[in-house]
């Protein structure tokens, strides 16, 4: 075999750029990519921009409707509602992203363990279920009493009811995923593929890194698009109980909460943060749609 | 066994091979049976040649052939690859021994990862056992590609975009990839249509011509065994009831598994095929789980005497190389 002769065969072009170009051909995968960068952009840039402080009290505009002091309105203390908004973003969305992928990673590795080893199944499934009839609630109620000082002593106010927030929401939530995956394990490990793998020498892990996980993404995305949504709801409901953030300081959830009091006289204060997160979610969802296409060589390309 | 085709060494041996796997039933899973898919097999295979392995469906060729691999953790017994005992090896020390031996599929759709290009299925064995740098491995597989027949172009497609037969291919060029000496082909053109069957069967024979392979070919496909096997090993549940060599199992078969199985192939010529006498077997094979007592035949043998549904027969040598485990042929 000479040089020019393997130079003749196309050199292996990175599959990522295969999977960009059938990104692109979904239109509803990019509007969502398009809409959350730019969501992404504007909670994380917009406060420079727009540089009211989103706790600033400004009694004389409270109740106010859109204004070109305040496009969004002022809220019964007089706090800019779009300054509000794009803080409460931030924290809306990082909660959803890193809830989201805790769960994910946490389910993936339980549904995995539990799939492909069977001395695991037993266990590791009745510990899901044991999860499953935890009530949350009460469950929440206690984590949040029992870890929300020592964190915050440790981390810093914001960071540490972040840090336990995060840690609640991916914990109560990766069930689902789990058996998702152990389903989809237990019928892949008995693909000739697999059998094939294993002739040739491979050790589990690798078999499960290459031949499993990747032919298991379509129910992992579509759990993770889910979860975000999940996440955000369920933080939502957290603060509105009083256990999440500080009353003061907004999340999209929060916002949502503490204008449901007044919905009839100032709808488009529930308005706002609503359709922040359902157009969020609605793109996120989108996104693992189109990459879930994307990554499937048998869509690709048509 | 001496036989003037034989004289080589003998690569692979099996002895009292017995995969059983268990049967767990109840609240309790509790282990009321085994299946006894394969129970008891030897025979040697020797180095250069195709051993076929041929049965109807479900009698125990193709767990057999995965057992000899050490797929399965077997039951009993002991298979020696190259003067190597792998029988009771424990699944993690059979890695240094893999590249030795490798296993074509019976579906080649199922058999590749459709998340993986054809490149990365054929250099995966690559990846494993060598430590070659990204170009000697594509060097690698694009000589795997021509010698298989492949177009080159095809290196970074993925399996969906083939035919049956391109798929069949990458297999066998997967199989190919470390330089075996013992390839098992597990009813590798079972789901090809016939015209594909016979490029793919060329293929393997002049693989094996090329790289001096051996191979155990699992069929149910007596006419492809007689074109590419050496030597024929007939399976009826779990067991082998007869080796014999080609020329000699479709001349004068002994069994009379092997006679009914023989008769059932069609004649060609229409003016033979009035003389064919088919020979029907009655009723259905036994569960594997309950054979029936004596020989595993015995319900269905057209010949069978008093003693076969007492004592079961053990394999005899009637002839140079040519064994039956029959109580017909007891005293010859």
């Amino acid at each position: 075999m000479t040089d020019a002769t393997i130079q003749a065969a196309r050199p292996p072009r990175s599959q990522w750029w295969d999977v960009w170009d059938q990104f692109k051909t979904h239109k509803g995968a990019m509007a969502g990519l398009i809409f959350f960068v730019f969501i992404i952009a504007a909670v994380y840039l917009g406060p420079f921009l727009w540089t009211i402080d989103p706790t600033y009290i400004d009694i004389r505009a409270r109740n106010s409707g859109p204004s070109l002091a305040h496009p969004f309105g002022a809220d019964q203390l007089g706090r800019d509602i779009l300054a509000r908004m794009l803080q409460g973003g931030q924290v809306s969305i990082s909660v959803g992203l890193t809830a989201m992928l805790l769960s994910l990673v946490l389910g993936t590795f339980v549904g995995v363990l539990a799939g492909y080893w069977k001395r695991l199944d037993g266990l590791l499934m009745r510990l899901t279920d044991l999860f499953l009839a935890l009530p949350l609630l009460p469950l929440l109620l206690v984590i949040i009493m029992l870890f929300r000082d020592p964190l915050r002593a440790m981390f810093g106010l914001e960071t540490g009811i972040f840090i336990l927030i995060v840690f609640v929401i991916g914990i109560t939530s990766w069930m689902q995923t789990a058996r998702i995956v152990r389903g989809d394990v237990l019928a892949l490990k008995e693909r000739e593929y697999v059998l094939a793998a294993r002739s040739i020498g491979t050790p589990s892990r690798r078999v499960v890194l290459r031949h499993i996980l990747p032919n298991i993404m379509s129910p992992i995305m579509v759990s993770a698009t889910l979860g975000i949504a999940n996440a955000i709801i369920t933080e939502s409901a957290l603060s509105f109980l009083g256990l999440g953030f500080p009353p003061d300081y907004p999340t999209w959830g929060r916002l949502l909460f503490d204008a449901k009091d007044m919905i009839q006289q100032y709808p488009e204060r529930v308005i706002w943060p609503g359709l922040a997160i359902s157009l969020t979610v609605l793109a996120v969802n989108y996104i693992g749609d189109g990459l879930r296409d994307a990554l499937d060589p048998r869509i690709r390309g048509r | 066994m001496l036989d003037e085709t034989n004289s080589g060494n003998v690569l692979v041996e099996v002895r009292d091979l017995k995969m059983h796997f268990p049967i767990h039933a109840g609240v309790f899973k509790k282990r009321v049976g085994e299946v006894k898919a394969v129970d008891g097999i030897s025979f040697d295979i020797f180095e250069g040649e195709t051993l076929g392995l041929v049965g109807e469906s479900g009698c125990g060729k193709s767990t057999a052939g995965r057992a000899i691999l050490r797929l399965y953790d077997i039951t009993e017994g002991s298979i020696k690859i190259d003067g190597v005992e792998i029988g009771p090896t424990p699944q993690p020390k059979l890695r240094e021994m893999r590249p030795t031996m490798q296993m074509v599929f019976q579906d080649p759709q199922a058999s590749l990862n459709p998340r993986m290009s054809v490149a990365a299925i054929i250099g995966e064995p690559l990846d494993e056992h060598t430590d070659f740098s990204k170009k000697e491995k594509r060097e690698k597989v694009l000589g795997l590609m021509d010698a298989v027949g492949l177009n080159r172009d095809f290196a970074n497609r993925y399996p969906h975009e083939f035919s049956g037969g391109q798929r069949q291919r990458i297999g066998i060029a997967r199989a190919l990839a470390l330089n075996p000496k013992f390839i098992v082909c597990d009813e590798p053109i079972a789901a090809l249509d016939v015209s594909i069957q016979a490029q793919v069967v060329n293929l393997l024979e002049d693989l094996q011509e090329e790289f001096g392979l051996t191979y155990l070919f699992i069929s149910h496909d007596l006419s492809m065994v007689r074109h590419i096997a050496d030597r024929v090993a007939v399976m009826y549940l779990g067991r082998v009831v007869e080796l014999a060599t080609r020329e000699e199992l479709f001349r004068a078969p002994k069994h009379p598994y092997t006679q009914a199985l023989l008769s059932a192939v069609p004649e060609p010529d229409p003016s033979l095929e009035e003389k064919v006498e088919r020979i029907l077997l009655e009723g259905d094979v036994p569960s594997p789980s309950k054979p029936p007592k004596g020989c595993n035949f015995c319900t269905r043998c057209p010949q069978v005497m008093d003693i076969c549904k007492e004592i079961d027969p053990t394999g005899k040598e009637i002839a140079a190389g040519h064994q039956v485990a029959c109580h017909l042929y007891a005293d010859t």
